[in-house]
């Protein structure tokens, strides 16, 4: 027996079954990223007042990338163009155009994955430093000489892996104070940039931008891997249909355009996630 | 909900944030920023308004398809 409405409309719903079923799935999507929404509005708004790293448990302020965030943004939003541009091709009946607009997506796709693992890999590499005389920093750290790799979690360091590690002295480089009000640049408040010696034992806490330094990283990263790979499972399965997936079209093409409505619903939904998760973390 | 009807409902969310953008920018601008954040709030209203020019073109483009 064969099943009903694979892929023409219920007459009377007018839906066919993958549209039903796509928008269950991204209900229970919603309740996910609701869940992670609401936890970092709860978090944010029970931190205490104060501005971390002055202050421990104070929220982090300005520590995102927004140049870089707001480059991501304008990445989701024309994929989200050129994915329903591909749909809309297939309905025109013109494949090729299809292909065209799916390649684009997938490099808008993996454009932005590029980007967040740079930007992941500015915080591995990120420091918070307190010190026993009471002075706090954030900045970049140097140890044995050696500079940190990309992504490489073996360059993450604490301080219980220096006094493991037998690291007597390490070179800081602590971030420029904020420009005030008509600085363009720190260094036209000659505050320069350059790495100091530390010893160990003056060193109360020493953290990296990782999500066990704090609520904000933690939630920070959760939110952001978790649609980190929401992005890059949608860009596998668009890249399925751009190539060996596509034979379907000769075969049976109304199916084959409702599949890629189903991937651009898909799609749809987590640039809408991003769109909110911009604002919320990063402008905020 | 087609394609269709979602992406109307993702570009009136992407016009939100591009407007809460340029009042972003444009508030820093006025708590003493530089030129910088005035032109960036220029460019996220530019990039509002253009998002809007694309939704008119959009729906002109694809009024044969169901928002079903």
């Amino acid at each position: 027996m064969e099943i009903p409405y694979t892929y023409k409309a219920r007459p009377d719903t007018g839906l066919y079954n993958a549209k039903v079923g796509i928008w269950l799935f991204l209900a229970s999507e919603i309740m996910l990223f609701g869940a992670l929404f609401s936890s970092y509005i709860l978090l944010r708004v029970q931190a205490p007042d104060g501005v971390w790293p002055e202050m421990r448990l104070g929220w982090p302020h300005g520590l995102l990338n927004i140049p870089i965030g707001t480059f991501n943004t304008v990445v989701l939003i024309s994929s989200s163009v050129t994915v329903v541009m591909a749909w809309a091709s297939l309905k025109m009946g013109k494949i090729a155009a299809f292909r065209r607009y799916m390649i684009l997506t997938l490099m808008c796709a993996f454009g932005f994955l590029g980007v967040k693992s740079y930007d992941y890999n500015e915080k591995f590499t990120h420091y918070e430093l307190r010190l026993k005389n009471g002075e706090v920093h954030t900045g970049h750290l140097e140890v044995n000489g050696k500079h940190p790799g990309f992504w490489s979690f073996a360059d993450i360091w604490n301080l219980d892996r220096l006094t493991k590690e037998k690291v007597a002295e390490v070179q800081f480089t602590a971030d420029p104070p904020k420009p005030k009000a008509g600085e363009a640049h720190a260094a036209e408040a000659g505050h320069e940039h350059v790495a100091k010696a530390i010893k160990r034992d003056e060193i109360s806490r020493l953290e990296a931008f990782i999500p066990r330094n704090h609520n904000f990283f933690a939630i920070y990263f959760t939110i952001t891997a978790l649609h980190g790979l929401h992005v890059f499972v949608g860009a596998l399965v668009m890249a399925y249909f751009a190539f060996p997936g596509s034979r379907m079209w000769r075969t049976n093409p109304e199916q084959f355009t409702n599949r890629i409505e189903v991937v651009g619903l898909f799609w749809h939904f987590v640039d809408l996630v991003w769109i909110f998760l911009f604002p919320v973390v990063y402008l905020l | 909900m087609s394609l269709k009807a979602f992406h109307v409902v993702f570009l009136a969310a992407s016009i939100m944030l591009m407007l809460i953008l340029s009042g972003w920018c444009f508030s820093n601008y006025r708590d003493g920023g530089t030129t910088q954040d005035l032109v960036w709030s220029g460019v996220a209203l530019a990039s509002a308004v253009g998002l809007v020019v694309y939704t008119r073109y959009f729906l002109k483009k694809l009024r044969h398809i169901s928002y079903l």
